[in-house]
């Protein structure tokens, strides 16, 4: 199993760090991330001491309830947290290099050339007054010179599967799905190394859900990059992804390869999620199950263990302080003094 | 791979031919164009507009007479074959005056707006796009200007400047400013947070890349709107200070100086009155007509 996340409490960690980056460098690797935002109502921690790697050609599926962090956490790599109300700090790693300390041109290059993002409502990420194969070729033009843009533009029009002359159309002529296929040609044009895609599907009726998640998994093994999928849908995860992160109030509580994870969740909060799907062959009367209790509020996040308020096996100690992550077993890392013993009947 | 495209692309041209309309490769303004047609009035407005330009272009072939040509057996006379709007009290033909007097209604129209528009534009782009302090301080500015009467703003300025047509154009130009640098300051606030401005820069695209091929193009629809209606505005507006003897000099005419000349003679030789009136309302009224229909034309909800 290729588990590869770190067990990095804090940024002082320098040995493991050197060792790390000598032998298997993994493409992605965030570390001990902070991403606060100073509001009016006060200070929103957003992501709080985050570590989180992925090595080249993976996928991970980020999975985490609405305002868990997860989409900070992208615009963070991407370094486009605005700077006013946003302040970042921790490392983030990309091929090597820390993408903090970068000038802003390299981080121009860097985005889209290396991190390409795949937005979640096709209908409010393409500019309306551009065909899309114009914005295609904004992105070809960007970042790759000796391409003939236009050339490129109907390339990947056509390998998502929209008839090349179709670019010709803006995008209030084609339909979501049309859409989200142009965002994913748009991401994919200059052969990015990593792949995110924020909640890809979320704006998308079922059926084309299926077709786009089909999309991106087969264009992410022939362009071979490395994915990045945020979502909420756990099934959407096992059908791509080959490692799991679970997010919870800006930390991860749960990270694994897929298999394990899904066979075994130990954090409770994994385990409420795994609860709260709707099951095929339950009693459609039966009432779904649900975790108690709301997110905690970002801007007064509670002490000790993120998930104390909510959890059912919370005792003293957890409201003190959180556990920290560790290796439950092999590749498996939880962040809870008390992991389910049990095996977990997941999916 | 390949392989992965043909599936894919025969899964889909299918749905692709079915949708792809026979409107194909045309712009944003071509449709604008579609729908504008749709609505006479803005089109009736269209044409009074173009043929009150030509008229201006061609003044001096169209003008039966020169605007300052006198004719002292003709002081005061009604309309006649000979004068088709009568004559004023210096005996020159009305009908040429008001001709020769498009142009200066048209010019001071056209370029006040342009420069409320491009000193408005580029006042509420900056305070929309870097907000802050910046914005907070152009914006008081902006407040300011507006809490002073706009007529006694414009009567200020021309008198500081002196009469005179280009200056006219300065002073009607500079009481449009903010109206338009809210505006802009609005609409670039509305797009700045779009995702696709977002998508923008993840792709790479540098500050002034986003703001001039994202968020420029998206914010010129109020705007063009809001022109089109102020250039009516600015007419009036020169035809005011005209009539209060600050704008164009005699014995150039222009249709509010000419309504100011023909106060006196209002009982006695009301078509004098009568017909600037009726060439600044016409005017007006059509470019209200246009300023609508391309309202209507631009919005988006109306698209399809």
């Amino acid at each position: 199993m290729n588990a590869v996340y770190q067990t990095l409490q804090t940024s002082d960690n320098s040995a493991d760090k050197a060792t790390d980056r000598d032998v298997s460098a993994p493409l992605l690797d965030i570390r001990n991330l902070f991403v606060r935002f100073y509001t009016d109502t006060g200070v929103v921690h957003a992501v709080n001491g985050l570590n989180l790697s992925l090595s080249k050609g993976k996928s991970l599926g980020f999975v985490g309830e609405t305002g868990a962090g997860k989409t900070t956490t992208a615009l963070a790599t991407l370094q486009l947290i605005p700077s006013p109300p946003g302040e970042m700090k921790g490392e983030i790693f990309f091929e090597g290099r820390d993408v903090m300390k970068m000038t802003e041109p390299e981080k121009r290059a860097f985005r889209g050339g290396k991190i390409a993002m795949i937005f979640q409502d096709p209908m409010t990420s393409l500019n309306p007054i551009m065909t899309v194969e114009e914005q295609i070729m904004e992105m070809v033009e960007l970042h790759a010179a000796a391409v003939n843009p236009r050339e490129r533009a109907r390339e990947m029009l056509t390998l998502v599967g929209i008839r090349p002359e179709r670019g010709k159309d803006y995008p209030h002529q084609l339909s979501g799905g049309m859409r989200q296929r142009v965002g994913i040609a748009i991401a994919l044009a200059c052969e990015p190394d990593l792949l995110i895609a924020d909640e890809p599907t979320t704006a998308l009726d079922v059926t084309i859900q299926a077709q786009v998640i089909d999309l991106i998994k087969k264009l992410q093994s022939s362009v071979r990059t490395s994915l990045l999928l945020i979502t909420h849908d756990l099934g959407i995860v096992a059908e791509i992804c080959d490692d799991v992160a679970i997010m919870y109030a800006g930390r991860l509580v749960e990270a694994a390869d897929l298999r394990q994870l899904y066979k075994r969740p130990l954090h409770p909060y994994t385990r409420g999620l795994f609860d709260a799907v709707p099951r095929l062959d339950s009693d459609p009367n039966e009432k779904l199950a649900v975790i108690p209790g709301l997110t905690p509020d970002p801007t007064n996040l509670p002490e000790g263990c993120g998930f104390s308020p909510r959890c059912p096996r919370a005792r003293p100690i957890c409201r003190e302080k959180s556990c920290g992550m560790r290796e439950y077993e092999p590749g498996h890392f939880v962040d809870c003094h008390f992991p389910l013993e049990s095996r977990g009947d997941g999916q | 791979m390949n392989n992965i495209t043909e599936n894919i692309t025969e899964n889909m041209t299918g749905k692709a031919v079915a949708k792809g309309g026979s409107a194909r490769g045309h712009s944003m303004w071509h449709y604008t164009f579609i729908r504008l047609r749709r609505n006479y009035l803005a089109m009736i407005g269209l044409v009074v507009i173009l043929l009150l330009i030509l008229t201006a272009v061609f003044a001096e072939r169209i003008a039966p007479y020169g605007y300052s040509a006198q004719d002292y057996m003709m002081i005061r006379k009604p309309p006649s074959p000979k004068h088709l709007l009568g004559t004023d009290e210096f005996g020159r033909d009305v009908l040429s005056r008001l001709i020769y007097g498009s142009r200066v209604s048209l010019q001071v129209g056209f370029i006040a707006v342009s420069i409320a528009l491009a000193a408005g534009g580029m006042i509420g782009a900056v305070a929309g796009y870097f907000g802050g302090k910046i914005d907070n301080l152009l914006m008081r500015i902006m407040d300011v200007q507006l809490a002073i009467p706009t007529i006694l703003l414009a009567i200020v300025i021309s008198s500081v400047l002196g009469p005179g047509l280009f200056n006219l154009m300065i002073a009607v130009g500079i009481t449009a400013i903010p109206r338009f640098a809210r505006l802009m300051r609005a609409s670039v606030l509305s797009v700045k947070n779009t995702e696709f401005i977002e998508a923008a820069r993840a792709m790479g695209a540098s500050h002034m890349r986003v703001i001039l091929l994202y968020i420029l193009p998206n914010c010129m629809a109020p705007l063009i709107v809001q022109a089109t209606i102020n250039v009516a505005n600015a007419i009036l507006f020169a035809a005011t200070l005209s009539f209060l003897g600050l704008g164009v000099q005699p014995p150039y005419p222009e249709w509010g100086g000419m309504l100011s000349a023909a106060r006196p003679y209002l009982r006695s030789n009301a078509y004098l009155s009568i017909f600037p009136g009726l060439a600044i309302m016409i005017t007006i009224v059509a470019l209200n007509c246009v300023g609508d229909g391309l309202r209507d034309a631009l919005d988006p909800k109306q698209k399809r």
